[in-house]
């Protein structure tokens, strides 16, 4: 399977995993901006994407999505520091128009695992999988507010701790996407010279765009909280 | 204006492909700023004849940055610390008196060391030997010239064309990665009417041939172009992928 077995066809593999999850982060930051508008949208929203089975069925396959961008990455790392030889360079000199972050996508993204790893604990960990485990017949948390997301965010970002957190956690995502997006464009053979500051272009305002959402909603509900 | 500067060298000292290597550091008084950085191991290796030494041991061949036999990682750079040029046009007037310079073979699972600074770069050869070149059936010589091809597309094949084979793409490339090297060479054919005929099996072939060799997965980070004493440019590697897509795509 060429998918597999070319180089090309892992970096494909990585391309488009890549490409859906920057999907899935423009829709995800689009709904949390609507808790800065209405809390009571924010909250019919939570209740929509609860424990129905189209919000599982897409859950799942943003599960598989991610775990498949993530074993590729270190399948990939692995080979490639293989591929680098047994002796290393004694002196090695950085590249003007080498971006930092493309020399550093997979520690990028062990940042933004265990970021994850935190998200899912604060928010999905208490609201959808409380509701699942209910629906289950155990009992988990509080179901009362499974779907109140508005109050996990008060609850989560008036603590001083978790917002510097989830912005360390936000800074590693814009690095990883300002390089990602283009790549993903460039590995799918979609550039040229003539696109190429185009793509670039394109990368950091996508990535911008989506951290900006991200953050200004933990911004606000923290100034909210000190208020 | 001719100067004289004192450098001291550390090179890469390794008896045979087994052999252990270690840096050896040696000093050199009186080089011209007018000589080019092979020319200067040319005289350090008169100074180690003398000294009854053994010489270092590099490629070289043409020493006017056309023929791709020259290589050496200076300093931290493949063919040194100044652009788009290769070590035998990279003169000492591009280092100052006192400085210590280091020089490496080039680091790459398919370039093993021979000797010295001296890497067997035939795993570049092999890909070449997979596709790249376009068959042509004995008998009368066409003209070149009953063919149109636009400026423009001759330009960007010429520009791929002009990649010398040197190795230092892979070299430079955190990945050990020859997409750079492929990806001229796919391009300069595929983008000429001659070439196309066997586009989409000469990528699969190439590809597949630099794959088995053990290069790294590229991951576009652009290493390759900005240390390319050709300026071979990065998009090239996002035709390689297209071809290889479409070709894929058409099975």
């Amino acid at each position: 399977m060429w998918l597999v077995n070319s180089s090309i066809g892992r970096k494909v593999v990585m391309s488009i995993s890549g490409t859906a999850l920057v999907l899935f982060l423009l829709f995800h930051a689009a709904m949390n901006l609507v808790a800065i508008i209405s809390e009571d949208g924010y909250n019919m929203i939570c209740e929509f994407l609860g424990a129905n089975w189209y919000a599982l069925v897409a859950t799942a396959g943003l599960a598989f999505l991610v775990v498949v961008h993530i074993l590729y990455a270190f399948y990939i790392t692995m080979q490639n520091y293989r591929a680098r030889g047994k002796e290393r360079y004694a002196v090695s000199a950085r590249q003007a128009d080498v971006e930092w972050s493309s020399k550093n996508m997979l520690a990028l993204g062990v940042i933004i695992v265990l970021g994850l790893g935190l998200h899912l604990f604060n928010f999905w960990y208490k609201m959808q999988f409380t509701e699942i485990m209910h629906m289950a017949g155990a009992s988990a948390g509080d179901i009362a507010l499974a779907t109140d997301g508005v109050y996990w965010i008060k609850e989560t970002f008036s603590q001083w701790y978790y917002v510097v957190l989830y912005l360390v956690w936000l800074g590693a995502l814009w690095f990883h996407l300002t390089h990602g997006v283009w790549s993903a464009l460039h590995t799918l053979g979609l550039n040229n010279n003539t696109w190429m500051p185009r793509v670039k272009c394109i990368s950091n305002i996508v990535s911008t765009l989506v951290v900006l959402m991200f953050a200004s909603v933990v911004v606000y509900y923290f100034v909210i909280s000190l208020i | 204006m001719e100067k004289a500067i004192n450098i001291t060298l550390k090179v890469w000292r390794q008896a045979g492909p087994k052999a252990k290597g270690g840096f050896e550091t040696y000093e050199l008084k009186n080089i011209s700023t007018d000589s080019s950085f092979l020319e200067m191991l040319d005289v350090l290796n008169e100074q180690l004849v003398s000294e009854r030494k053994e010489p270092i041991a590099f490629d070289h061949d043409c020493r006017e940055g056309i023929c791709g036999m020259c290589s050496l990682y200076i300093n931290g750079h493949p063919h040194g610390p100044d652009a788009a040029v290769t070590t035998c046009q990279l003169h000492m007037r591009k280092f100052k008196d006192g400085d210590t310079i280091t020089v490496e073979p080039w680091r790459s699972n398919a370039f093993p060391v021979i000797k010295d600074l001296m890497v067997d770069r035939g795993a570049y050869d092999k890909i070449i030997q997979a596709g790249g070149f376009v068959s042509v059936n004995t008998g009368g010589v066409p003209d070149a010239n009953a063919i149109p091809i636009p400026k423009k597309d001759a330009d960007e094949a010429m520009d791929a064309a002009s990649c010398i084979g040197c190795g230092a793409c892979a070299a430079a490339c955190k990945n050990g990665s020859a997409m750079l090297f492929v990806a001229a060479k796919v391009s300069q054919l595929a983008l000429l009417p001659q070439g196309r005929v066997e586009a989409a099996a000469r990528a699969k072939a190439m590809v597949a041939k630099m794959d088995e060799l053990g290069f790294g997965n590229c991951t576009n980070t652009g290493a390759c172009a900005a240390e390319c004493p050709k300026s071979v440019s990065l998009s090239n590697i996002a035709r390689l992928n297209r071809e290889f897509l479409c070709a894929k795509f058409k099975d």
